[in-house]
């Protein structure tokens, strides 16, 4: 029964993925204004941003499903904390290629260290790509779930303080930023809204989605094994 | 003698009989040193080039000692003994990171002089560079420790924890970088933004060892 | 001339970093695919095993005990 609900759960989540993110970039295209500065290279804005925004909320989940996996000790907690990270992960890589796109079209660079958003980004990128090497060297079960975690929670701690020493890091005069989320005019503004609500519901899906993959395996591996035992 | 002190002495004296890790985390600072000399072909370094090659070489000297924090233990069962001793499993944590401190300072009490010796005009902005280094030691230590722990339970210990390690000390490179671009400037210390800087150094020793504190035992539990 | 190179350029740019990310998630859904298939091959599979007679008979005393439970059952059933 509760499989059932959630296989509904997962197909609403998915719907709503695909009209918001459909009404969003919409609303980015055919309704935002062209930016005065950037012209329209600034629509890639609606992309990069809620991707990053999103990436980054979904390892601080992840930290929080790892906190919760060390007071209780469920492993369900450590496979969601894991998929939050896998998923975050992906995401980060498009922040990091679209971010790469917009600094060529904006500044005819393929990257730029000025650009504090992207900098942060593939530091905590660089981290977070360490966490399966570090899964996958750990052969006990029990002992992985809980190193992981433990990794999860100090990465998550870590992502606020490195973003802010990349600012600090920043020259004080003319660093190059794309354009960031505040001060919008509300006509931008809303449509950014939709489409970061568009990533979130598009997240959320993902890892729904891989966790429910997840689970089918393991609940295959255990008929196979009680199969396997009884012929 | 609280157990603190007792595990805290314990390694310092087995580090101190064996020198174990301090004569070649020197030995490779000065290496590097020159290294550093002929890769950039400079032989007097000033602001931004004299902090970036102290604060990466202490870094990777840190990291010999980072690998080797716990070589003891492995080898002679040291885990097993503060496992089964009714003792706080963090006490393990507080005395390894004082024990890293200790090693960071004693290494920099050599290298950075000797860095000094053969790259700097002036030696007046070193002693508040060292306040900065000292902060800066404590968030290494604290991450350190961490990592150190997680890496030496698993197979790839020697990869893993350098791999680990360096994204997570980037805002220590940063604010230590930083402020040795000022301190270390040719026309003597400027105390731009020395405040920023030890600051974020400050933040970081904090968040890093309340997580260290909160997490450790969780690495220990068997 | 010069602003409208301007401009197909940077609709290259814009349509670039849309396509990658559309790509991104192609390649997502492709290896999810992927893993469903291979989850369905293994249904299949322990299918297959389910419903397969066991190969061998049980052991002796064993089997005549089943086949006496198997009686003593089918008996009940026809005495309902």
């Amino acid at each position: 029964m509760a499989d059932a609900l959630k296989s509904i759960t997962l197909r609403r989540l998915a719907i709503a993925t695909v009209a918001v993110l459909v009404a969003g970039y919409a609303l980015a295209f055919f309704a935002a204004p062209e930016d005065a500065d950037q012209g329209f290279i600034q629509k890639i804005f609606y992309l990069h941003v809620p991707l990053a925004t999103v990436a980054l909320c979904g390892w601080i989940v992840a930290a929080i499903h790892a906190i919760r996996h060390l007071r209780t000790g469920d492993p369900k907690h450590d496979a969601r904390a894991y998929v939050s990270i896998h998923i975050s992960v992906i995401f980060g890589f498009a922040v990091l290629l679209t971010g790469a796109i917009w600094a060529k079209g904006s500044w005819g660079v393929w990257w730029e260290w000025k650009e504090p958003t992207l900098v942060s980004f593939l530091i905590v990128f660089l981290l977070y790509a360490t966490y399966y090497p570090l899964r996958y060297a750990i052969e006990d079960r029990d002992r992985q779930a809980r190193y992981a975690s433990v990794f999860a929670i100090t990465a998550g701690a870590f992502v606020p303080l490195n973003f802010l020493a990349v600012r600090l890091a920043q020259p004080l005069i003319h660093p190059r930023t794309f354009s960031s989320a505040g001060g919008l005019p509300d006509s931008m503004l809303f449509p950014f809204l939709v489409c970061l609500a568009g990533m979130a519901l598009l997240w959320s899906t993902l890892v729904w989605f891989e966790l429910d993959a997840k689970a089918a395996s393991a609940n295959l591996k255990r008929i196979r094994r009680a199969l396997e035992a009884t012929a | 003698m609280t157990p603190f002190a007792a595990l805290l002495r314990k390694d310092l004296r087995v580090e101190l009989r064996t020198l174990r890790s301090l004569p070649a985390m020197a030995l490779f600072a000065v290496t590097a040193f020159v290294i550093f000399r002929f890769g950039l072909d400079r032989t007097s370094l000033d602001g931004e080039l004299a902090a970036g090659v102290l604060v990466p070489t202490l870094l990777f000297a840190a990291l010999l000692a980072i690998n080797r924090l716990f070589v003891a233990e492995r080898e002679e069962g040291g885990f097993d003994l503060v496992r089964l001793a009714p003792v706080d499993r963090t006490v393990l944590f507080a005395a390894k990171a004082s024990a890293l401190v200790i090693y960071l300072v004693m290494l920099e009490l050599v290298a950075v002089p000797i860095f000094a010796l053969f790259f700097l005009d002036t030696a007046s902005g070193l002693l508040p560079f060292a306040l900065v280094l000292l902060l800066a030691d404590i968030g290494l230590a604290a991450t350190g420790t961490l990592i150190s722990t997680i890496a030496t339970m698993s197979s790839a210990r020697d990869l893993l924890a350098p791999l680990i390690l360096l994204p997570l000390l980037v805002p220590l490179v940063i604010a230590a970088a930083g402020a040795g671009e000022h301190l270390l400037a040719a026309g003597g210390p400027d105390y731009g933004r020395f405040g920023t800087w030890l600051g974020l150094l400050g933040l970081y020793d904090l968040i890093f060892l309340l997580v260290g504190y909160a997490t450790f035992d969780f690495l220990l539990d068997d | 001339m010069i602003p409208l190179l301007a401009i197909e350029s940077a609709d290259r740019y814009v349509g670039g970093a849309y396509l990658v990310f559309l790509l991104l998630l192609l390649v997502y859904v492709a290896i999810m695919a992927a893993k469903l298939a291979r989850i369905q091959r293994e249904l299949g599979s322990l299918a297959e095993l389910a419903e397969r007679p066991p190969p061998r008979p049980a052991e002796h005393d064993v089997g005549q005990i089943h086949e006496r439970e198997h009686e003593i059952e089918t008996v009940r059933q026809g005495q309902r």
